[in-house]
C-alpha cells in the first residue's frame, strides 16, 4: 500500500460529461487518460509523478471495469517497452515516469519504439524533476525527445490545458505515427484546479481483444533495411504530418496584441510564471489579458518554423523563455530566423541565467530587462527610475541552518548506518558506493557514508573497478527498490559473474519507500494483484551468491556491526551480501497506528514503547546524536546555571524503535537513555504483581530518602 | 496556433486582486492538510484558488514550500503563479522559527506587504544538534529580523498550543491565519473548512481556537518559569536539614555574584555525596577567594566548575539517579502514564575501567595498570546490560550500587578526579598573578571534560591539549582571548579538527 491513498479521489475519476472536476494535476491527467479511451497504462514511480502511479493503482478496479490494463512496471525501461502494444494495434497506451532519469533508463525502448512508429496513440508522461524540490541531477528531458524524434508537449500549467494536452497528445501520436511525451513539471503535477469533465471512453480495441487477433509486420522491426526506411519515414512523413496537425489543431497559442513590435516565446509550462512577471509590471491583468504578444509553445518539439516566423512578423525584438540548459529551443528559433534572413533580435539566455530554475524573481528581472530594451515606454515609471528606500533586512544566512532531508523518526536504516559508522571507527574508512533511495541520506551529516551515486540499482555496479579487492574491501549500498528496479541484473549478476570480492548491503525496508511506499517483489504485504513476498536472499542464491547474511531486525546495532565487520574480514571469496531488513517506519506507523488504537480501545493488552533521556545523567556531549540524527532526538537547554551545554532530549514523536538504546550500548556511549513501555490494559495478575513490586521499591526509596537531603520537587 | 484577443491597458501591478499565501513547513508537520483547508475555504466562499507544493524527498524531514493563490472568481479564471516570488507574498506562514528565517532569507517576507505568521518553537536541524558544545541557532536574531522584514508579525508557539489540544500545528496555524484577518472570510468559514475535512475534527477545532486566541491576544503565559522549583531548603531528617541551614550561612559571606552560583553548586555536591563534601567544596572556594578580587570572576567561575568536577559521573551517581522516586514520577508524567503500568529499561554498558574505578584507590590503580587483569574483568563485565528499574531485581541492583556513597571517597575514581581537579586548579591559580583573565579562562576549560567512556577520554584529551596550548601563549597579552577561542574550538566537532587548527595557528606565533 502506498504512502498516500487516493481511494477517495478515485471517485472523481468517474465524473461524466459536463460535471466539474476539482483536484490535483496528476488526478486530472488520469481522468484525461480515461476520457481519451486509453487501453493500457503503466509506469514506474518517482517524484513528481509517484502519485500518478498511486492513483492508477488505487483506480485499478475502475480501470478493469473499463477494460484498461494496468501494469506497475519493474522499471522505466519495462514501462517504455510496454508501449510496443501500440506499434501494431490501434490501442492507446500511456506510461509515466520521472524525467530525465526515467528517460535515461527507458531510452533503449523509447528509441526502438520511435523507430518502429506507432498505430495507436502512445503517450509517455514525464515528470520533469527540475529546480526546487528535485532529487536528481539537473538535466532536461528535451534532448531525449529530439534524439529519438518523439514529440514533446509542455502544456500551460492549469488543469484544462493539461487535460487537453493528453487528448491532443493521443491524436497527434496517431496522426503522425509517433510516440509523444507529455512533460509536466513538479508543481504542475501537484497544482490544483478545476476542469469540465467528459465521459470516460472504453478503448475501441482492448488489449484482450488484441491477443485474440494477433498482428505483426516485419516492416516495423528495427533491423536493416527497415531501420533506414524508418529514419526516412520520420523526416519525410511523420514530421510533416505532426507539423500539419499541430498547426491545424492550434496546439500552440498566441495571446495579446498581434501588431506589437516585440513579443515573447514561452514554453507552455513557464506561461504562468511569465504572466505573473507581466502582471507585476502592470502589463497583464489577473486573467492573463496581456499587452505583450506571447507565443506559447505547448509543443516544444518539434518547433514549427512557419508558425514562429508568422509570430515574428513585424517584430524587432523577441524574448525566448526557456528554462534549463542547453537552450535547444532558443538555438533552433535563432536558426529559423537566420534561414529566413530575418532581422528580428532574439533574446533569451543572457537576460535569463543559463542554469537554474526560473523563479519569480528571475522571471521578473529578465522580462523587465527585455522590455527595457524592446519597449522602455511600457514599463511603469517606478521601474524605469527606481528610487525606493528599502529597509535593510538583516542577513540571516549565517544563522539559519540548512535542513536537508534525512531519515524519518524511527527509520530502520538509521541503525544500519550507525553500525557502519562504528565499523569505520574500528577498521578505518572504506570505499563506499551509494545508490538511489532514502539510504542515500546517509551520505549527509551526521553519517557522511558514501561518496557517489551512479543511478538506481547501480550501487554495487559502481564498485566494479574495485571488485578485485585489495587490502580493504569495497562496500556498496543499495535499497530493495533499486534491487528489483535493475540491481539484480546490473549490480548483482555483475558482482557474481566477475567474482567480486566486495561487500554489498541491501537495505530492505519492504517498499519502494523513497518514492512513496509502493509495493515491490519482496514486500511483505498481501497484494491482490501483484506478486509480493519474494525474498531478496532467495534471488541472490539463485544467481550463485552464497555468502548472504539475512538480518531481520536492523535495530540490533551490535549484530549489524558484527555482520558488517565479518563481511569485511572473512576469508571467503566472492561477493559478500548483507540483506538488512526492517519495515519502513513511516509505512509501519501508518499501518499499525490505527490497529494499536483499536486494540487499546477494545481492551486488549498493548505495550507502547518510547525512549527518554535522564537529563541529570546526560553530559551534553551529543555523541548519541552524531550516531543518529533522529528528528525526535533533539536538544534541550536546562534551567541550571551550572550547565553550559544543552542536553539530549527525546520528544513525543519518538516511536520507540530502539536505535537510541542499541547505539548507546553498542558504542558504549552513556547510561542516560531509558525505554519506557506503557502497558495499556495489563492483565490482572500483571497489575497485582506490579503493585507488589512498586510497594517494595517505594519502601526502599523512602527509606533512603529519610536518611538524606532531597531537593527535587515532586 | 490559437489566437486569443487582448484587453485594455492596466495600472501598475495588476496582481492586487490576488491574495498570495506561502507556507514553509518541515516534513511531517501537516503542511498539505493546512494547504487543503485554505484552498477549500477559498472555494467555498466564492474565490478561485490554486495550490501547489513540492512533494518529493524534501518531505523526508526537509523543508517544504506550499503555495496558495486566490482571487474572487467573478470574471473568469485568473492566471495564478505556481510558486511564491521574492517580494510578492502577502501572507507567509512558517511552521517553525528557523523556517521563518529561511522565508526572510528567500525574500518572501517584505515590509510593504507581508504578514508573517510563525510558530516560535524549534525543530533543531542536524547541524545544530551534532556539535559537542552548544550549536543551537540564535532565535532572537530571527525574531528581530522578522520585526524588520515583515509588515506585521504574529508569533507564538503554535506547536505547543496544538499539542496541548491533542492536535497538530496545522490546526493552530489555521486559527492564527483566521485571527490575522488577512483573508476576507469570517472565523466560521475557517471552522467549516476543518469540519469538511472530516478527520480528527474535534481536536483540530480546539487547536484552531487556541491558535486563534494566541494570535489575537498573545500566547497564554506559559506557566511562568516557576521560580525555584527546587526549594532551597531540602527535605530530610531534621538533623541534616539543620546542618544544611548552618552550612548555607557560609554562602552569605561570599560575594553575591559568587554565592549566586555557589548556592546551586553546594546543593549539587551535597546531593552527590553529603554535607561534609559540601564543606570541602566551600573550603575550596574560600581558598580561591583569598586570591581573588572584585568583581570575583575567578571564584564565580570556580563555584560552577568545581561543583561539576566534584559531582563526577561515576557508577554510584548514575545508579542513584536512576533509582530515585522523583525520577519514576517524572518519567510517568512525560510518558502520560500516571495511572498506568509502565516498564522502564535502562541501557547500561560498564567496562573494566568503570568496575576498577570503584575499587580502593591503591588496589584499583594496580589493577588498572595490569592489562591481563583488565581483560579478565572486561570478559566478566563488559557487555550491554538492559536493566529493568521497575523490576525488583534490576531496582535492587542499582539501589545497592547507588547506596555505595560511603565507599566512594576511597575509590580509585575519586582519587583520579581529585588529582585532576587539584592539577587544574593549581594551573589556573598559577596564572593569577601574571594574567587574571587567563586564570578565569583556564577555570572555564573544565567544561571540556564530560561524557562517559570514550567520550570522557576524548574530553580529557581535549582538555589537556587546550591547557598545553595555553601554556605556550601564557606570556601574551591576549592569552585569555586565545584560551577562550581554543575552548570554543574544542567544542565545535568531535574529532577536534577545529581545535587542532587553532593550535596550529598558535604554534605559528607562539
Amino acid at each position: 500500500m502506498a504512502e498516500r491513498s487516493f481511494k477517495a479521489q478515485v471517485e472523481d475519476l468517474k465524473l461524466g460529461a459536463g460535471e466539474t472536476f476539482t483536484g490535483e494535476g496528476i488526478l486530472a491527467i488520469t481522468k484525461a487518460l480515461l476520457e481519451s479511451g486509453v487501453g493500457y497504462v503503466g509506469g514506474y514511480q518517482g517524484a513528481p509523478i509517484s502519485h500518478l502511479m498511486d492513483v492508477l493503482a488505487d483506480a485499478e478496479d475502475l480501470l478493469t471495469d473499463l477494460g484498461v490494463r494496468y501494469e506497475a512496471n519493474a522499471n522505466e525501461a519495462a514501462a517504455a517497452a510496454m508501449l510496443a502494444a501500440s506499434v501494431h494495434y490501434p490501442i492507446r497506451g500511456a506510461v509515466t515516469f520521472k524525467g530525465p532519469v526515467g528517460v535515461n533508463v527507458a531510452s533503449d525502448a523509447l528509441a526502438n519504439l520511435s523507430s518502429s512508429g506507432v498505430t495507436g496513440g502512445a503517450l509517455v508522461i514525464v515528470g520533469e524533476d527540475y529546480g526546487e524540490g528535485s532529487s536528481i541531477m539537473q538535466e532536461r528531458t528535451h534532448p531525449f525527445a529530439m534524439k529519438a524524434q518523439m514529440w514533446l508537449l509542455d502544456p500551460r500549467p492549469n488543469l484544462p490545458s493539461i487535460v487537453k494536452a493528453v487528448s491532443d497528445g493521443f491524436d497527434l501520436s496517431e496522426a503522425s505515427n509517433t510516440p509523444v511525451m507529455l512533460m509536466v513539471r513538479i508543481r504542475s503535477c501537484h497544482v490544483t484546479g478545476q476542469f469540465t469533465a467528459r465521459d470516460n471512453q472504453r478503448p475501441k480495441l482492448t488489449v484482450k481483444d488484441a491477443l485474440s487477433n494477433p498482428r505483426s509486420d516485419f516492416n516495423r522491426v528495427v533491423l536493416p533495411p527497415m531501420s533506414y526506411a524508418h529514419e526516412q519515414d520520420k523526416v519525410k512523413n511523420r514530421w510533416p504530418a505532426a507539423e500539419a496537425f499541430i498547426r491545424a489543431k492550434g496546439m500552440n497559442e498566441v495571446f495579446g496584441p498581434i501588431d506589437a513590435p516585440f513579443g515573447i516565446v514561452v514554453q507552455g509550462g513557464m506561461y504562468n510564471g511569465l504572466i505573473r512577471a507581466l502582471q507585476r509590471l502592470g502589463l497583464a491583468d489577473i486573467y492573463g489579458g496581456t499587452q505583450v504578444p506571447i507565443y506559447v509553445l505547448n509543443v516544444t518539439y518539434p518547433l514549427i518554423s512557419s508558425e514562429f516566423l508568422d509570430f515574428c512578423q513585424g517584430k524587432d525584438h523577441v524574448l525566448v523563455v526557456e528554462e534549463g540548459q542547453p537552450e535547444f529551443i532558443e538555438t533552433q528559433l535563432g536558426s529559423f530566423l537566420y534561414r529566413a534572413e530575418s532581422r528580428v533580435k532574439l533574446h533569451g539566455k543572457g537576460l535569463f541565467p543559463m542554469a537554474g530554475e526560473y523563479t519569480g524573481a528571475v522571471m521578473l528581472n529578465a522580462v523587465e530587462g527585455f522590455l527595457k530594451q524592446a519597449a522602455p515606454h511600457m514599463l511603469p515609471a517606478a521601474i524605469r527610475a527606481p528610487n525606493v528606500d528599502r529597509p535593510a533586512i538583516p542577513d540571516l544566512t549565517k544563522t539559519v541552518p540548512i535542513r536537508p532531508p534525512g531519515f524519518c523518526t524511527g527509520c530502520p536504516e538509521r541503525p544500519i548506518f550507525a553500525a557502519m559508522k562504528l565499523v569505520e571507527k574500528e577498521l578505518g574508512k572504506h570505499q563506499i558506493a551509494a545508490d538511489i533511495g532514502c539510504h542515500l541520506f546517509a551520505s549527509l551529516p551526521p553519517f557522511e557514508i558514501g561518496g557517489a551515486t551512479m543511478g538506481y540499482g547501480l550501487g554495487p555496479a559502481a564498485n566494479g573497478a574495485f571488485d578485485g579487492g585489495g587490502e580493504k574491501r569495497p562496500i556498496a549500498i543499495i535499497g530493495d527498490g533499486g534491487f528489483w528496479h535493475n540491481g539484480l541484473s546490473s549490480s548483482f549478476t555483475n558482482m557474481a559473474f566477475n567474482k567480486s570480492d566486495g561487500v554489498a548491503i541491501i537495505v530492505d525496508n519492504y517498499y519502494s519507500a523513497a518514492t512513496g511506499g509502493q509495493d515491490i517483489m519482496s514486500s511483505r504485504a498481501d497484494n491482490g494483484t501483484k506478486a509480493t513476498k519474494n525474498p531478496i536472499s532467495k534471488a541472490l542464491r539463485g544467481i550463485g551468491i552464497t555468502w548472504v547474511r539475512q538480518i531481520d531486525r536492523t535495530y540490533d546495532v551490535a549484530k549489524m556491526r558484527d555482520t558488517i565487520r565479518e563481511a569485511l574480514k572473512t576469508p571467503t571469496k566472492g561477493p559478500k551480501v548483507i540483506v538488512a531488513s526492517s519495515e519502513c517506519m513511516l509505512n509501519k506507523q501508518r499501518r499499525q497506528k490505527p490497529l494499536t488504537q483499536q486494540a487499546i480501545k477494545e481492551g486488549r493488552r498493548v505495550e507502547a514503547p518510547r525512549f527518554g533521556v535522564d537529563e541529570a545523567i546526560c553530559t551534553g556531549d551529543h555523541a548519541c546524536i552524531r550516531l543518529s540524527g533522529c528528528p525526535s532526538l533533539s536538544l534541550k537547554r536546562l534551567d541550571d546555571p551550572l550547565r553550559d551545554d544543552p542536553v539530549a532530549s527525546i520528544d513525543q514523536s519518538c516511536v520507540g524503535c530502539g536505535n537510541c538504546g542499541e547505539v548507546a550500548d553498542a558504542a558504549i556511549l552513556c547510561p542516560s537513555f531509558y525505554r519506557a513501555d506503557v502497558i495499556h490494559n495489563p492483565t490482572k495478575w500483571e497489575r497485582t504483581f506490579a503493585r507488589f513490586r512498586s510497594c517494595i521499591i517505594r519502601w526502599l526509596q523512602s527509606r533512603r530518602e529519610a536518611r538524606r537531603l532531597t531537593w527535587r520537587a515532586e | 496556433m490559437t489566437v486569443h484577443p487582448s484587453f485594455d491597458p492596466l495600472p501598475a501591478d495588476a496582481t492586487q486582486g490576488i491574495i498570495k499565501l506561502a507556507l514553509l513547513a518541515v516534513g511531517g508537520q501537516g503542511g498539505g492538510v493546512l494547504t487543503g483547508w485554505i484552498e477549500d475555504l477559498a472555494r467555498a466562499n466564492g474565490y478561485a484558488a490554486q495550490a501547489t507544493s513540492v512533494a518529493g524527498v524534501a518531505q523526508r524531514t526537509g523543508a517544504t514550500v506550499y503555495y496558495v493563490e486566490m482571487a474572487p472568481a467573478t470574471h473568469g479564471t485568473p492566471i495564478f503563479s505556481l510558486m511564491p516570488a521574492a517580494g510578492d507574498v502577502d501572507i507567509m506562514v512558517t511552521a517553525e522559527l528557523m523556517e521563518a528565517g529561511r522565508a526572510i532569507i528567500r525574500g518572501f517576507v517584505t515590509p510593504d506587504r507581508t504578514t508573517l505568521i510563525t510558530s516560535t518553537h524549534r525543530m533543531l536541524a542536524v547541524s545544530e544538534k551534532t556539535v559537542p558544545g552548544d550549536g543551537i541557532a540564535d532565535a532572537t536574531e530571527v525574531l528581530a529580523a522578522a520585526d524588520i522584514a515583515a509588515r506585521r508579525v504574529i508569533a507564538a508557539d503554535f506547536d505547543a498550543l496544538a499539542l496541548a489540544q491533542g492536535s497538530v500545528i496545522s490546526a493552530s496555524l489555521f486559527g492564527a491565519l483566521a485571527a490575522s484577518e488577512t483573508l476576507p472570510f469570517p472565523r466560521e468559514a475557517f471552522e467549516a473548512a476543518i469540519a469538511k475535512g472530516g478527520k480528527g475534527v474535534e481536536p483540530s477545532l480546539k487547536a484552531f481556537a487556541a491558535g486563534y486566541e494566541a494570535a489575537r491576544n498573545g500566547a497564554p503565559k506559559a506557566a511562568a518559569t516557576q521560580p525555584a522549583t527546587r526549594s532551597d531548603v531540602p527535605k530530610g531528617p531534621a538533623k541534616l536539614v539543620a546542618a544544611w541551614v548552618t552550612l548555607t550561612t557560609r554562602l552569605d559571606h561570599l560575594p553575591p555574584q559568587v554565592a549566586e552560583l555557589a548556592r546551586p553548586g553546594l546543593r549539587k555536591v551535597v546531593d552527590f555525596q553529603d554535607l561534609a563534601y559540601g564543606r570541602a567544596y566551600l573550603d575550596r572556594l574560600d581558598r580561591i577567594l583569598t586570591k581573588d578580587r572584585a568583581p570575583f570572576d575567578l571564584t564565580r567561575e570556580a563555584a560552577k566548575h568545581i561543583a561539576n568536577a566534584m559531582a563526577y559521573d561515576d557508577i554510584i551517581r548514575v545508579a542513584d539517579e536512576k533509582t530515585r522516586a522523583a525520577r519514576m514520577t517524572r518519567i510517568a508524567g512525560e510518558m502520560g502514564a500516571q495511572d498506568k503500568l509502565m516498564h522502564v529499561t535502562e541501557f547500561l554498558h560498564p567496562r573494566a575501567e568503570e568496575v576498577v574505578s570503584l575499587l580502593p584507590a591503591r588496589i584499583g590503580a594496580k589493577w588498572a595498570a595490569n592489562p591481563g587483569r583488565m581483560a579478565l574483568i572486561d570478559r566478566l563485565f563488559n557487555k550491554g546490560r538492559r536493566v529493568r528499574t521497575d523490576s525488583l531485581r534490576g531496582f535492587l541492583m542499582l539501589h545497592v550500587l547507588g547506596g555505595l556513597k560511603g565507599w566512594r571517597l576511597k575509590s580509585l575514581r575519586h582519587a583520579t578526579e581529585t588529582a585532576h581537579m587539584d592539577r587544574w586548579l593549581a594551573t589556573a591559580l598559577g596564572y593569577v598573578p601574571q594574567n587574571y583573565d587567563l586564570a578565569v579562562e583556564v577555570i572555564r576549560c573544565r567544561r571540556l571534560v564530560k561524557g562517559y567512556s570514550d567520550t570522557h577520554a576524548r574530553g580529557l584529551s581535549k582538555f589537556d591539549k587546550v591547557l598545553a596550548a595555553i601554556d605556550l601563549i601564557r606570556d601574551r597579552e591576549d592569552a585569555a582571548d586565545w584560551a577562550g577561542r581554543l575552548r570554543e574550538a574544542a567544542l565545535k566537532d568531535e574529532e577536534g579538527k577545529a581545535l587542532d587548527g587553532a593550535i596550529t595557528t598558535i604554534r605559528s606565533f607562539a
